[in-house]
């Protein structure tokens, strides 16, 4: 262990003088956190610039540093692609619907499972641990929903997660820290029942658990996949992140034909790098509803994050 | 529907006690329907596993076949290949994307410039909130021997890009690595966190006696989220065999499947891809169950370790 030496360190200053190992260990936190952010900002800032770069540049590799020829072609040719517009209308739908029947679904859950002389609140937590630990698995899963019809529909994407066992624990959390018990009791000896206590007193109260949990709802649904890729198949009812798999990972995009001529094969080569160029635009427009929210999502979630921290 | 059966248990009381709560009853009953209906009824369908599924007889009217499709999935060559990538991968995430989000929140607690640690912290939280899908399309790009900034790196110092995404060697450290750019802010939040409830005055009460920033950190901010980290290590090693299915899938090509099919993949291609469904669910059930296990087992030796732990 090595002793600091402080008696001539400490001077009448203002402030204690940090000692050298501090300055050293101070510099040394500082160049790590630097190149942790550059290392996670870069790749964000080359998908920016070279969505607005000129497509011979992007598919040779030269944008490395700064946007080279700004162009906007990329952009267009998004907004010219039928499936990804159909895809982003879906996804909105989507998001909106699964929101709104999560809040359904959480809310009361959740308040009920708040109040302490609820005297089903041991039996209904069980209900839904369970399932956190155990599952039927994917196939059981999809014969339950192609048995009630639902392939290709909304509902299969939406009611299946209805309620995250972590959301409502979150939302407990806060009901429980928020609304005491003793309100409840004031409003039931004015002739309130616990239907309109929850409704006008308990809800209002509760603005920042909605918004918390419309977030990570909402999130949620904009970006999921799988559960789309297991029960839609048709592509008229893809959502955004199913039609961007076609076009990023699989590299679906209509290009089939051959060219023979050396005009038709540079007019391929540019439809190819505007291809590639719209990939990048693809990225940035996917996550501006996401961007857009980034602000508040950051508070909010770690807001959330706290409260379900309270109860591990 | 269950919940209203079973009557909550107090002395004589019990019906007016219901009858107290009925409107908390009713509160729970549409999340009690969609959960049982969705998570119950596949759980009981799960005996597809011991059945051999036969679509016009349903579930329930197919043959029982016992463990045929268990004895099945231990003799193909896939039972060793995938659990050996699902163990490999998930492990070396546990080991390597564990560890660096305390580090991250240990680092950032004890940085004391304000402004630039929020930048930090904004910076480093955002790839989170970006899709896989988006998020395994940025790989494919920047990782692209063609217009990738890696490739073109490559190019010119070795003068020659290789692509990464065909190299089986490389996959698992892509995947890793790849997921802890992506969450390591977000992770480092809730032990963010916990460092801030630290009081004050345990750190001024150190540096009075003359604790290095090295000290403080080492003495007293990682003592005070071990606890927070044990539940949280607990958590992952209950889910080491059901690491994530959306990644694996996207990042899969041909060429590297050796080392990417995991369990949750093979599950989903023998099931809907090959529509073999029993053997499919036998798979699952499987992975379900030593997932199981494994939460318990870790769930007890932290619990005789160091007290924490989930129950």
């Amino acid at each position: 262990m090595q002793r600091v030496k402080e008696p001539k360190e400490i001077e009448t200053k203002r402030k204690i003088k940090r000692c050298r190992e501090d300055v050293i260990f101070d510099t040394v936190i500082f160049i790590i956190l630097t190149v942790i952010l550059v290392i996670v900002a870069y790749p964000l800032y080359w998908v920016i610039i070279s969505s607005i770069s000129d497509p011979i540049a992007v598919s040779g590799g030269k944008v490395l540093w700064r946007p080279i020829g700004f162009t906007l072609k990329g952009y267009a040719e998004v907004f010219k692609n039928e499936s990804v517009m159909r895809g982003f209308f879906n996804a909105i739908i989507i998001t909106v619907v699964g929101v709104c029947v999560n809040l359904a679904v959480t809310l009361p859950t959740a308040y009920a499972l708040s109040r302490d002389k609820f005297g089903g609140r041991k039996i209904i937590t069980m209900f839904y641990m369970v399932t956190m630990f155990f599952s039927g698995g994917l196939i059981p899963t999809y014969l339950v929903v192609r048995n009630l019809q639902m392939l290709n529909s909304i509902w299969a994407l939406v009611l299946p997660g209805c309620l995250s066992v972590y959301n409502m624990i979150v939302a407990r959390t806060f009901f429980k820290s928020n609304i005491s018990e003793e309100l409840y009791e004031a409003a039931e000896i004015d002739g309130c029942t616990q239907g309109r206590f929850f409704f006008s007193i308990a809800l209002p109260l509760s603005a920042a658990i909605t918004a918390i949990l419309v977030l990570y709802y909402g999130v949620g649904h904009w970006n999921a996949y799988f559960s789309a890729l297991v029960y839609i198949s048709d592509p008229e009812k893809y959502p955004l992140q199913l039609v961007l798999r076609n076009i990023l990972i699989t590299n679906q995009t209509a290009l089939s034909q051959t060219a023979t001529t050396e005009a038709a094969r540079a007019a391929l080569r540019e439809k190819q790098q505007l291809i590639e160029v719209m990939k990048y635009s693809l990225i940035i427009i996917s996550s501006v509803p996401v961007l857009i929210m980034y602000p508040f999502i950051q508070k909010h979630f770690v807001k959330g994050v706290m409260i379900g921290s309270v109860k591990g | 529907m269950s919940a209203k059966t079973k009557q909550p248990k107090k002395k004589g009381t019990t019906v007016r006690a219901f009858k107290r709560d009925v409107s908390l009853y009713l509160f729970c009953l549409p999340g009690i329907i969609l959960t049982f209906i969705f998570s119950y009824i596949p759980m009981y369908g799960v005996q597809l596993a011991f059945r051999r599924y036969n679509a016009k007889a349903g579930i329930w009217g197919s043959p029982w076949v016992g463990l045929y499709y268990f004895q099945r999935f231990f003799e193909s060559p896939y039972f060793e290949s995938t659990i050996k990538n699902t163990l490999i991968l998930s492990l070396y995430g546990l080991i390597v994307s564990f560890p660096i989000p305390i580090l991250l929140a240990l680092l950032l607690n004890s940085f004391r410039h304000k402004r630039y640690r929020k930048i930090i912290q904004t910076v480093t939280y955002a790839p989170n909130f970006i899709s896989t899908v988006v998020m395994c399309g940025m790989i494919i790009l920047f990782l692209s021997p063609t217009v990738g900034v890696i490739g073109n790196v490559m190019k010119t110092f070795t003068g020659d890009a290789v692509n990464l995404m065909a190299k089986k060697e490389f996959w698992r450290h892509i995947y890793i690595w790849t997921g802890v750019w992506q969450s390591m802010g977000w992770n480092s939040v809730i032990y963010f966190a916990a460092l801030s409830g630290i009081s004050p005055e345990l750190h001024e009460a150190a540096k009075c006696d003359g604790a290095t920033k090295f000290q403080l950190i080492r003495y007293i901010d990682f003592p005070s989220i071990l606890p927070t980290a044990t539940i949280l290590l607990i958590m992952n090693c209950g889910s080491i065999l059901s690491i994530g299915f959306e990644k694996a899938y996207l990042l899969q090509n041909d060429l590297n499947l050796q080392v990417s099919e995991i369990i949750s993949t093979y599950v989903y291609k023998v099931g809907l891809i090959n529509n073999d469904m029993s053997y499919s669910t036998a798979i699952g059930l499987f992975n379900t169950v030593i997932n199981l296990i494994m939460l318990l087992i870790v769930n007890k030796a932290a619990d005789k370790l160091s007290g924490n732990s989930l129950w």
